[in-house]
């Protein structure tokens, strides 16, 4: 198939997909004019029920917590899986290498020097991406934030460190066996939390910690707070496995092709 | 303008699937992919709105003031997970592919196989 043939069968595909989009507009309430009802009961007694102040996160670690499990075993899976599919390539290369030879001219170009303001920026930034992903993995419960937001932020820390150093210092920060624990108990913990109410004689993923007095306070909704920052130490860990995964790819076929 | 919103995710749809039909490099593909997979935020987030409601957190507005549907906001959450993981993957997958086949081009990734 051409490029050209493509794009035309593109725009007929579109054409269809356009027609039967403005068709469901048609049936769905305009845009502001919210039907509900479950945005509306959820809101009316989340805070009540669980003295979470941030409504997203009691749907997500409370109300709707068994699909948040599955979401969070998706990411758990994905890193596995990106670890496994790049690790197959390291044995490989190994009898290809000498095949491979110096053709390859993304390969052999050498990475351009770290500019001293990048350095600089990444340096300084660092800590605060730290602090502020721990802040956000531990506020699910008052502010707008959550352990999967916390934890990219936190992982953003550790690639700073990529940044502002060398590949080896971002190993040295966040070595894979480290790592990979951390992101167990985060994916675990989560499991574990549901699994205790279990134990208890609860339905799974009951909420059954104190819930505090104070809506909002950070010690408050009881197992939503402990359930996002489980979830913001396996983002964490996951990212930075994924990042230092693909980052190890660079690395490694530079040093293969030397 | 009560569907501008909409309009807007059918677009992004649009030209993130364009970029996917027409693209020449796997990465880019990949991005694009994402482009798609952006015009499913606006529409959850569109679908949820409520003209002169707050955000879903009560933090400092008094409880049962008028708030947006934090259900969808939390299933947006979700996909962006998912979109993150998916992501990683490909990427893998690109590596692999550049490695296996010595391009990045699908068009030409689709002749090695035939």
């Amino acid at each position: 198939m051409t490029p050209r043939q493509r794009r035309w069968i593109f725009l007929i595909a579109m054409a269809g997909l356009a027609a039967f989009y403005l068709w469901g507009l048609t049936g769905l309430p305009g845009f502001g004019n919210y039907p509900g009802p479950y945005g509306d009961v959820i809101n009316s007694i989340a805070v009540a029920e669980t003295n979470a102040t941030g409504v997203v996160s009691a749907v997500n670690f409370e109300y709707r917590g068994f699909d948040t499990v599955g979401e969070e075993f998706i990411l758990f899976v994905a890193a596995t899986g990106v670890a496994t599919v790049l690790r197959q390539m390291r044995d490989e290369r190994e009898h290809e290498e000498e095949e491979a030879g110096a053709d390859d001219e993304a390969a052999t170009r050498d990475a351009p020097p770290t500019s001293g303001a990048i350095r600089m920026v990444a340096l300084i930034m660092t800590g605060p991406a730290v602090v502020m992903g721990w802040w956000l993995a531990s506020h699910a419960q008052t502010t707008p934030s959550g352990g999967f937001q916390g934890g990219v932020v936190l992982a953003t820390g550790f690639i700073l460190i990529y940044l502002a150093g060398k590949f080896l210092a971002f190993d040295r920060f966040s070595p894979a066996d480290v790592t990979d624990a951390v992101e167990a108990v985060g994916a675990g913990g989560f499991a574990a939390v549901g699994v205790a109410a279990v134990a208890m004689g609860l339905p799974y993923l009951t909420n059954y910690l104190p819930l505090g007095i104070t809506p909002g306070a950070v010690s408050s909704s009881g197992t939503i707070a402990l359930i996002s920052f489980f979830v913001g130490v396996e983002v964490g860990a996951a990212f930075i496995l994924i990042v230092s995964e693909l980052l190890d790819q660079t690395l490694l076929i530079r040093q293969g092709s030397q | 303008m009560a569907i501008f919103p909409f309009v807007v995710v059918a677009w992004i749809l649009a030209v993130g699937l364009y970029g996917i039909v027409t693209s020449r490099h796997l990465v880019h593909l990949i991005v694009c992919l994402i482009v798609v997979q952006s015009s499913t935020y606006v529409l959850l987030l569109g679908v949820g709105y409520k003209t002169g409601a707050v955000a879903p957190y009560f933090f400092d507005v008094p409880n049962h003031t008028p708030a947006v549907d934090p259900v969808v906001q939390a299933l947006a959450l979700t996909d962006v997970v998912v979109e993150a993981a998916v992501t990683a993957l490909l990427l893998a997958i690109a590596i692999q592919a550049h490695k296996r086949f010595g391009t990045l081009d699908p068009q030409e990734l689709v002749q090695l196989k035939g």
